[in-house]
C-alpha cells in the first residue's frame, strides 16, 4: 500500500507565547487522491490545525508527530515544507502591495527550481496563462498586486491560482468557503474540484464551518472537530447530519477527554 | 578575467562599490579651506573676474551663517571641513572621444558596471571622475537641435551670457550655509540648455563618482529648459567606502519655463561616512512641470530636500522620493513645494526604509502664498520598518496663506509584518526574498517611475543593504 500523504498523531500545540493548548491530541490520516472534511464549531482548533500543519511561527508544537510522505514535517521551515509539497489556502490571505501575483507566483515556482534551472519569464507566463484558462479567470488578474484591494471572493479566487500553479501534493484548505455569495462559492468549488480532477494523487483538507461547499465539493471523509480534538469521523451522511442536528450531540464525545 | 574577479571576490556584507583606483591628479590642493584656495580654484579654472568675486564674497557668507541646528546631527562635520580638500583636478582637458579616456578611468566605470550601453551609445554620457568631467559625449542630432549637455565649466567659458542670466538666480548664495559652501568652491557637475520647443527623448545621464580620500565634493549643476521644451536628466553616484568622514554639498539649479516638461533623476549611494547636504531647486513657470525623481541610500547623513517653486500660473511640481536607512545612517529627506501662483499643483510622495539603528525623518514644506488661488497640493509619506530597532519620524510643516487652497497630507508607518512574512514563505519564498519582496512592493509605485535599469540597480542596492536583516 501506498504511504500516506499525511499523517498526525496524538497532536498538541499552542499559541507560542501562551500556556494552555489550542489541540488536544489530533489524530488525522491522508491518503493520496482524498477529499477530507473538516468541520467543526468556532473555535475549535481547526484553523490552528492549518496554521501548525503549514508551520506558522506563532504557534509552538508541544508534542505528537506529523509526517508529510513519510518525512518529519515539523522539523522543516515554512517555506521548506511548501517547496516539500504542503499548501495552505488562506482564510486571511495578507495583502501584499506592489507585488504582482505574476511576479509573486514566478519566485515561488523558481524556488522549486533548482540554481540555473529558474523558469524564464516567457514559459511561466505560458503556465500561468493556461492555469488562468483551466480556471477561467480573465488575464488581467495576474498583473494585480497580492491581494491588495481584492474583494472576499478575489482573495479565494486567489488562492486556488496559487494552489494550481505550485500543484502541491497537500492542499489544506482553511475555511475558503467563508464569506462568499453563492456565484463566487460555485467559481472556488470549481476551482478545487478542476485540480482534483487534474491531479489523482491531490489530497485535500477541507476546513468548514459549513456544509454548503460539501454541495460542490464532494469529500471522502468528513471529520469533525471540537475542543482541540477530532471527536467523530464519517462519510458525507456525517455532514448531513450536523447540517440538521447541529454539533450538541457531540459535546459528550468533546468533553470526555 | 582578473578584473572581474577582483569585482565577484567582494563580499556581499561589505560596500558593494568599495573599492580605489589610484589617483594621479594634476593639481591637488591643501586641505581645508581659505581665500587662497578659492582663488587657486578660480585660477586653476581660469575663470571671469565676476566669477571670482561671486566665489569671494560666498565664502564670506559661508563662513558667517553658523552650522543649522536642525535636521540631522553635524556636530563632528566641522572637523570634517579642516580636514577635506576642496578641490582636485585629475586632468587638464576634457575628454571627447572614449579612446582618449585614460585606461584607469575606464577600469572605475567597468568596476562600477556602467553598462557598455550607458557608457557609449545613451547620448550625453557625462561622467564626473573626482572633481571634472572626464568624458563627456552628446549625440550629434542634439547639437544640431541646438540642445547643450556640458560641464559646467564649459557653459560658463562657451555661453557666458546663458549662464551667468541664471546661475545662482534659484539658489542663491545666502540661502543656506552649504549653499554659500557650494558657491565658494563649486567644481564640476552639469550645463544643460534645451531649447524653445525642443523635446529630447532619451535621458541626458551624468554617472559621477566621487574618489579621493578626504575629498568634498562641490558639484554644482545648472539646468534651463525653454519654453514648450521637454526633457529628462537622470544622475547617479556611487561612492568608494574610507574610514575616516566624507562630505558631499552639490547645489542643482533648474528652470522649468513656460508650457516645459522636466523630471531630474537621481539615484544617490554613498559610502556610510558621507555627509551628503544637497540643494536642489526649481522655479516652474506657467504651465510648466517639474519633476523629482530621487533615491538616497548610503551616507552617514543625507539633507536633500527637492523642491519646486511654482512661480506661473497652473505650474506643477512633483516630487518622489525613496530613501533607505541602514545601521547608523540618518536620511532626512522629504521635499518642498510653494505655490505662488493660481491654480497651481503638487504632489509629493515619499517613501522611506529603515533598519537596524538606521532612522528615516520626513521633512517637507507646502507653503501657499496668498493670491494662489485654487491651489492643490497632496503629500503622501510612507515609512517601512524593518525591524523594531529602527526609527522613523515626520516633520511636515504647512503654511497656508491662501483659503481657496486644498491641501492634503497622509502619513503611514508598517513595520514588516509578520503574517506578510508567513504568506510569502507559505509559497516556498525563503525568508529573505521574502522581506526582499515586500520591500519592493513598498518601493514599487516610485520605482516603477525610475528607468529600467535604475530601477533594477536600486533594487539590487537595497537587497545588498539588506542583506543580513534576516535572522
Amino acid at each position: 500500500m501506498a504511504q500516506p500523504l499525511l499523517v498526525i498523531r496524538d497532536l498538541h500545540a499552542k499559541v507560542e507565547d501562551d500556556d494552555i493548548d489550542i489541540l488536544k491530541g489530533v489524530d488525522l490520516v491522508v491518503e493520496p487522491g482524498n477529499v477530507h472534511a473538516l468541520m467543526g464549531p468556532n473555535g475549535s482548533g481547526k484553523s490552528t490545525l492549518a496554521k501548525v500543519i503549514a508551520g506558522h511561527p506563532g504557534y509552538e508544537v508541544t508534542s505528537g508527530e506529523v509526517l508529510f510522505q513519510g518525512e518529519n514535517l515539523l522539523e522543516m521551515e515554512a517555506d521548506e515544507r511548501s517547496r516539500a509539497g504542503v499548501f495552505l489556502a488562506f482564510q486571511y490571505p495578507a495583502e501584499i502591495p506592489g507585488v504582482t501575483i505574476a511576479n509573486f507566483l514566478r519566485t515561488a515556482v523558481n524556488a522549486r527550481a533548482g540554481k540555473g534551472e529558474e523558469t524564464d519569464v516567457f514559459a511561466f507566463q505560458a503556465t500561468l496563462a493556461e492555469k488562468m484558462a483551466l480556471l477561467k479567470m480573465d488575464d488581467s488578474f495576474a498583473t494585480r498586486y497580492v491581494n491588495d484591494g481584492f474583494s472576499g471572493g478575489e482573495k479565494k479566487r486567489n488562492e486556488v491560482l496559487q494552489m494550481a500553479v505550485l500543484e502541491p501534493a497537500l492542499a489544506v484548505m482553511d475555511e475558503t468557503d467563508s464569506g462568499l455569495d453563492i456565484d463566487a462559492l460555485q467559481i472556488v468549488s470549481h476551482g478545487v474540484n478542476t485540480l482534483t480532477k487534474a491531479d489523482k494523487d491531490l489530497g485535500v483538507l477541507l476546513i468548514t464551518h459549513y456544509k454548503r461547499i460539501l454541495n460542490y465539493v464532494k469529500p471522502d471523509f468528513v471529520h469533525v472537530m471540537m475542543n482541540g480534538r477530532i471527536v467523530e469521523s464519517g462519510g458525507t451522511e456525517l455532514a448531513d447530519k450536523l447540517e440538521a442536528q447541529g454539533y450538541d450531540w457531540l459535546q459528550e464525545a468533546a468533553a470526555g477527554v | 578575467m582578473p578584473q572581474n574577479e577582483t569585482i565577484t571576490d567582494i563580499g556581499l556584507d561589505e560596500y558593494k562599490y568599495g573599492f580605489v583606483t589610484e589617483d594621479k591628479p594634476v593639481f591637488k590642493a591643501v586641505p581645508g579651506l581659505s581665500e587662497d584656495i578659492v582663488r587657486q580654484i578660480s585660477a586653476h579654472k581660469d575663470e571671469p573676474a565676476w566669477m571670482l568675486e561671486f566665489r569671494l564674497k560666498a565664502l564670506e557668507v559661508y563662513e558667517s551663517k553658523p552650522m543649522p541646528k536642525w535636521g540631522g546631527d553635524l556636530t563632528t562635520l566641522e572637523d570634517t571641513l579642516d580636514q577635506i580638500y576642496f578641490y582636485l583636478k585629475p586632468q587638464e582637458q576634457m575628454e571627447r572621444s572614449w579612446d582618449d579616456v585614460p585606461q584607469e578611468i575606464k577600469d572605475t566605470f567597468e568596476k562600477l558596471g556602467i553598462p557598455e550601453a550607458e557608457r557609449k551609445a545613451l547620448a550625453g554620457v557625462g561622467a564626473q571622475y573626482e572633481s571634472e568631467m572626464v568624458y563627456h559625449s552628446l549625440k550629434e542630432v542634439w547639437e544640431e537641435q541646438g540642445v547643450i549637455f556640458d560641464s559646467i565649466e564649459d557653459g560658463l567659458k562657451n555661453h557666458p551670457e546663458l549662464f551667468r542670466e541664471h546661475f545662482a538666480t534659484i539658489v542663491p548664495t545666502a540661502d543656506n550655509k552649504f549653499a554659500a559652501l557650494n558657491s565658494a568652491v563649486w567644481s564640476g557637475g552639469s550645463f544643460v540648455y534645451v531649447p524653445k520647443g525642443v523635446k529630447v527623448d532619451i535621458p541626458l545621464q551624468a554617472y559621477f563618482r566621487v574618489n579621493s580620500e578626504r575629498m568634498g565634493q562641490f558639484e554644482r549643476t545648472l539646468i534651463i529648459i525653454d519654453e514648450g521644451a521637454e526633457a529628462h536628466y537622470v544622475e547617479g553616484c556611487t561612492a568608494p567606502v574610507y574610514t575616516t568622514e566624507s562630505f558631499h554639498s552639490g547645489v542643482i539649479e533648474i528652470v522649468v519655463k513656460k508650457g516645459a516638461r522636466f523630471r531630474y533623476t537621481t539615484i544617490q549611494n554613498w559610502s556610510n561616512n558621507m555627509y551628503n547636504l544637497v540643494t536642489q531647486r526649481s522655479i516652474v513657470h506657467e504651465d510648466a512641470k517639474m519633476e523629482w525623481l530621487d533615491g538616497n541610500l548610503g551616507s552617514k547623513l543625507t539633507m536633500k530636500y527637492p523642491s519646486c517653486y511654482l512661480v506661473g500660473a497652473r505650474a506643477h511640481g512633483e516630487i518622489m522620493s525613496i530613501a533607505y536607512a541602514g545601521d547608523g545612517q540618518h536620511q532626512d529627506t522629504g521635499g518642498k513645494v510653494v505655490h505662488a501662483a493660481p491654480n497651481t499643483t503638487s504632489q509629493i510622495t515619499s517613501k522611506s526604509i529603515s533598519k537596524g539603528t538606521g532612522r528615516s525623518s520626513y521633512r517637507g514644506l507646502c507653503k501657499v502664498y496668498e493670491g494662489a488661488t485654487g491651489a492643490k497640493s497632496n503629500v503622501e509619506c510612507d515609512a517601512l520598518l524593518l525591524d523594531e530597532t529602527s526609527r522613523t519620524d515626520t516633520y511636515p510643516y504647512i503654511e497656508i496663506d491662501e483659503n481657496t487652497a486644498s491641501i492634503g497630507h497622509e502619513a503611514t508607518v508598517s513595520k514588516v509584518g509578520d503574517e506578510q512574512l508567513f504568506y510569502l514563505m507559505s509559497r516556498g519564498v525563503d525568508e529573505a526574498e521574502a522581506m526582499a519582496m515586500i520591500v519592493r512592493g513598498f518601493i514599487e509605485p516610485v520605482a516603477k517611475e525610475l528607468p529600467l535599469e535604475y530601477a533594477i540597480e536600486l533594487n539590487r542596492l537595497i537587497e545588498l543593504e539588506m542583506e543580513g536583516s534576516v535572522g
